[in-house]
């Protein structure tokens, strides 16, 4: 059974007429983390503090274990949110903030005492209980307001891209973490972010938005191996992404051409670099080296098509090409799309 | 070595300035101190031929001195009591409410302080006569809440909106309702702004002169109202310069919590700085 449950929420702010969020449903069941993925803009956060209660839908409903909270008061609702911005309260200590939930709740001192500091156990930082919020890095104030939404112990737990400030090294294992703890504590989460990285190292599901709505729900490695449309496609992982026509059962496009059994028709055609394979050709080919990389452990080869279209693939001897070389394309994977949708994967 | 003397340049347009300052300012309270602690200075002595406290002895066995000082601190005790009340809770909404109106209104509080002062307390009094709160400590009250509005909401809201939203929202996450988020963490946060602006108002209303003389005279008497007429009527420098003096107190004070305030950082933060 799902613990929260979104049904054709959407959101319409009063001044501007965007729909920043737009007939969205979504069911996460108990002990799941679904990642809210999305490139700027897209509703992301808007979703998130809707479900925190900061924001009132213009329609729809939303349920935590089947009551409706639609329009309940953050201070009633059974979610727990981490903000961006650590958003700890500067003009008290660390102790103070995590135990402010709990007094508010006539929790007996000894037991806020003993809640606290197991749950700062839990985020790495016993006894940091008297420093002040200024005396801690990013990484460790993050930690403290992760520990002040948890020591609530809240039905929900909400991040919205708590890392986004912190660097790439602090961002992974802090990503680790929250992760461990999560499974450790079974605890339901939404978590907002714009890494697709986050989201495939992370999430159970994937919820790929795209202005307010839906583009595709599913595990990460379907959301990567399997994309329902040309935006996911080029949203997760490098794709190249590929416009041209089919006629009688052939894709072509400015002198590249490959079988693709769809009726005649525009098609977009999605190849990811590790799934393209190139050959050396002697008379021109169909596209262009344009440049080589080798990374060491493999090579990235950027070609282009006649029409000059920019085409990325990967090769293990990159010392093999060299720029102004002709090459053949001999993909092993490909998808089509044709009005958004997928219509062909091979 | 000699770079570095060479480089600490003496700066003589900073030193000039700071003396000049510190003439202009300090000069006349010098003066007036003097005066205060003077038994006896005739021309052309330039220091004084005997001090004493002979007039600090005759200034503060008068009744009317003490009534005086005890009506001053009553009267900035309520003006200022009451002027939070009304305008700390106005301030919160100027900062996080948007209603119809707002911005007219925030800039009425203005229009009082952007015309000329005495022209506006005049037809004040013409109302207050018809009010019959003419010579009233009410109406003195009333006269010295509306001088402190500017300080008492154009600070606050700069306070309040300063305060992060996240912190406030956070707090209501935990489990805090709105009143609880505003004592526990708004007022806090923007605490030492508006200690700023309580002491400002405060002070400002102990000193306050024209409204206090022109509303309140002559059965209102403040210190600053009582050392006018001291002025104009006795031929003796001392007592002005004693109940002078005697009004400083509250401006040490005042600047004794100010440094603190300052120092602690969080009062440029309310300015937005
Ligand atoms: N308070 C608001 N008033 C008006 N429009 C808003 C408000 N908050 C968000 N929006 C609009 O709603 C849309 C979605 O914004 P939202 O913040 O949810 O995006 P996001 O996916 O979280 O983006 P980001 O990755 O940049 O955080 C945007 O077009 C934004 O301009
Ligand atoms: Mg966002």
């Amino acid at each position: 059974m799902s613990v929260l449950s979104i049904k054709d929420v959407s959101k319409i702010f009063p001044n501007g007429n965007v729909r920043a969020v737009d007939s969205f449903s979504l069911d996460v069941a108990d002990g799941e983390l679904v990642c809210l993925l999305g490139p700027s803009g897209s509703g992301k956060s808007t979703l998130l503090r809707m479900v925190g209660g900061f924001e009132t839908p213009t329609s729809g409903v939303m349920t935590i274990d089947g009551e409706d909270i639609t329009r309940l008061p953050p201070e009633k609702r059974p979610t727990g949110m981490v903000f961006q911005s650590h958003a700890l309260w500067t003009h008290m200590n660390v102790f103070k903030n995590l135990a402010f939930g709990l007094k508010l709740r006539k929790v007996s001192p000894d037991e806020i005492k003993r809640r606290v500091e197991g749950v700062l156990e839990l985020v790495g930082l016993g006894g940091y209980g008297t420093r002040g919020v200024g005396q801690l890095s990013g990484g460790q104030q993050q930690r403290v307001a992760l520990a002040r939404s948890l020591v609530l112990e809240p039905k929900i737990l909400l991040l919205d891209e708590p890392f986004a400030s912190l660097d790439q090294h602090l961002r992974e294992r802090l990503r680790e973490e929250v992760r461990d703890i999560q499974q450790r504590l079974k605890i339901t989460t939404l978590f907002v972010t714009h890494g697709q990285d986050e989201a495939l190292s992370m999430a159970d599901r994937i919820v790929v938005m795209r202005d307010g709505r839906t583009e595709q729900i599913d595990r990460p490695d379907v959301v990567y191996r399997e994309p329902q449309t040309p935006f996911v496609a080029g949203f997760i992982g490098t794709m190249n992404l590929v416009e041209g026509t089919v006629s009688n059962g052939i894709f072509s496009r400015a002198g590249y051409s490959t079988p693709l059994p769809v009726s005649d028709g525009p098609a977009t055609l999605a190849i990811r670099p590790e799934a393209l394979d190139l050959a050396a050709a002697e008379d021109g080919g169909q596209g262009k080296v344009h440049r080589v990389t080798d990374y060491g452990t493999h090579g990235l080869v950027d070609l282009d098509l006649r029409d000059n279209t920019r085409i990325k693939a990967m090769v293990s001897h990159p010392d093999l090409f060299k720029a102004g070389q002709g090459v053949t394309l001999k993909p092993r994977a490909i998808a089509a799309y044709r009005d958004n949708a997928l219509i062909h994967r091979a | 070595m000699a770079a570095t003397l060479t480089h600490r340049k003496i700066d003589w347009t900073g030193i000039a300035f700071a003396v000049v300052l510190t003439l202009i300012i300090v000069f006349p309270l010098l003066v007036v101190g003097t005066w205060a602690f003077t038994n006896v200075w005739r021309y052309p002595s330039v220091i004084p031929q005997e001090f004493g406290l002979r007039f600090w002895e005759q200034t503060l066995a008068r009744a009317d001195v003490w009534s005086s000082i005890t009506m001053s601190l009553t009267l900035a005790f309520t003006v200022t009591a009451l002027s939070a009340a009304i305008c700390l809770p106005a301030a919160y909404a100027f900062a996080r409410l948007d209603f119809p109106g707002r911005n007219l209104l925030f800039f009425s509080f203005l229009a009082g302080h952007a015309f000329p002062k005495f022209g506006l307390l005049v037809a004040i009094a013409g109302i207050f006569l018809q009010l019959n709160l003419i010579g009233t400590f009410w109406g003195v009250v009333l006269i010295q809440l509306v001088g402190t509005l500017l300080f008492m909401i154009w600070i606050p809201v700069a306070a309040f909106q300063s305060v992060d939203r996240r912190m406030e929202e956070a707090a209501r996450d935990v489990g805090a309702s709105p009143l609880r988020v505003f004592w526990s963490i708004t007022l806090p946060q923007a605490g030492p702004t508006i200690a700023a602006a309580i002491l400002l108002s405060f002070v400002g209303t102990f000193y306050e002169t024209e409204g206090a003389w022109l509303i309140g005279a002559p059965q209102v008497r403040t210190l600053p109202v009582l050392m006018i007429s001291f002025i104009n009527n006795q031929p003796v420098i001392q007592y002005g310069a004693v109940l002078s003096v005697l009004l400083w107190v509250p401006s040490f004070i005042a600047l004794l919590f100010a440094r603190r305030v300052v120092n602690s950082g969080s009062f440029a933060r309310g300015f937005g700085g």
